[in-house]
């Protein structure tokens, strides 16, 4: 596992929110914007502001995950890191590995908590944001891992930011069903099945990845 | 350094529908240096990351003994960092630190890489590819941006490279001073 270390330092040290390197802070501004203006489209109904808001922040989530895709991956295959580590013998599976790891702490902990706050926007009580708290545990690495996937196979493409958007949503479909189906149904059913398929793209991902960058590279 | 060998034969190369070269062998033993001339848009690049194992031949093969090096137009350091950090990334996956005075850049670690003019940039990529210490060196028109007395850095810098023992491939269109370095013209090998 030749410079697993170094290789995690530099990609949280580049995508953690707040952080000299460039990480932001606007995928999570964005998924409390989103919360903030639900319940001023919907009205002020407390009952149906309830009953919705857990989807809400379910969607807000996924879209919060779309926002920091263009620079995933495409910066370093364009500066010449990939190149580099080649040579080293550094594999580019364990690149993507290691930056679906620092992809996922870069917001899905942080979703994790603005969900917090954002349920109080949305006016979901105690119960369901226990549901959401876990969901989003169980979901955020699926999202991440499709993320990675979508950046790595529009790594060479001009203007991929908006097509890889697209392309995530219809992958985020099924962790979105049982993720924010299990708010309607309460069991845990639903969670369970979130996290096995969280489980199943957290484990193709870095292969996925590796070979499309590895295409990448002989255009 | 380590025993290296880079062997090439009967290369071809092309990119798009354009033959850019074919029929193509080389033999480089430690020591030895080659330059590959030929004006832009020859494939001097693509024969580079041939070389490099980068980019599969259309047709031939590569044989590698040793470590590989690759200079190429890209520092390959991140931009937002300051030098001596964006250089401290690649010793700490090399395990060496890259001779800083003699580049003469020990004034600009402190310097975002982002800032830093072509020139530095280029003798930051050196000091990136020596702290590698990779018997094989692959150089991409390592003279671009240089001024006259960053030329002859380089120039002295392959040179000793090669006295320890390394081999150097260098695709230049600009002459290149090194004793005993022999000169392969891309042309002779284009369709």
């Amino acid at each position: 596992m030749k410079g697993f270390g170094s290789l995690l330092l530099r990609d949280l040290a580049r995508f953690t929110p707040g952080t000299r390197g460039g990480g932001t802070l606007l995928p999570l501004l964005f998924f409390l914007a989103v919360a903030m203006l639900y319940p001023f489209a919907i009205g002020p109904n407390p009952v149906l502001l309830a009953q919705t808001g857990g989807g809400v922040i379910w969607v807000a989530a996924l879209l919060a995950a779309i926002l920091p895709l263009d620079r995933l991956l495409a910066p370093d295959v364009e500066q010449g890191f990939f190149d580099q580590w080649a040579l080293r013998g550094i594999a580019e599976e364990m690149v993507v590995a290691v930056r679906l790891l620092a992809h996922w702490l870069s917001f899905g902990p942080f979703l994790m908590l603005a969900a917090v706050p954002a349920s109080a926007l949305v006016g979901i009580d105690a119960q369901t944001l226990r549901l959401v708290e876990i969901g989003l545990l169980a979901g955020t690495p699926g999202l991440a891992a499709i993320g990675i996937i979508i950046a790595s196979v529009t790594v060479g493409l001009r203007g991929s930011a908006a097509l890889s958007g697209l392309l995530v949503i219809p992958f985020a479909v099924p962790l979105l069903i049982f993720g924010a189906g299990a708010l309607s149904t309460g069991g845990s059913g639903g969670l369970a099945l979130t996290g096995a398929i969280s489980l199943l793209l957290v484990a193709i991902a870095p292969f996925a990845g590796g070979a499309a960058i590895r295409a990448a590279r002989e255009g | 350094m380590e025993a290296c060998r880079l062997t090439a034969t009967q290369l071809a190369c092309r990119r798009g529908e354009r033959l850019l070269f074919a029929g193509l062998s080389l033999d480089l033993e430690g020591g030895q240096a080659l330059q590959i001339a030929g004006p832009n848009g020859m494939g001097k690049s693509s024969l580079i990351r041939i070389l490099a194992g980068l980019m599969r031949p259309l047709d031939g093969h590569v044989e590698r003994t040793g470590g590989t090096g690759l200079l190429d137009e890209k520092p390959v350091l991140d931009e937002h960092q300051p030098l001596g950090r964006a250089l401290d990334f690649w010793s700490r996956l090399d395990g060496q630190c890259a001779a800083l005075e003699r580049l003469g850049l020990d004034d600009l670690l402190d310097v975002p890489v982002r800032y830093l003019s072509t020139g530095q940039r280029k003798r930051a990529a050196m000091a990136r590819l020596i702290g590698q210490q990779a018997p094989i060196w692959l150089l991409d028109e390592p003279l671009n941006g240089l001024d006259r007395e960053a030329v002859a850095m380089a120039e002295g810098l392959v040179a000793d490279h090669l006295k320890a023992g390394g081999l150097a491939l260098i695709a230049s269109h600009q002459p290149f001073d090194l004793p005993g370095l022999a000169t392969l013209s891309l042309a002779q090998f284009t369709p």
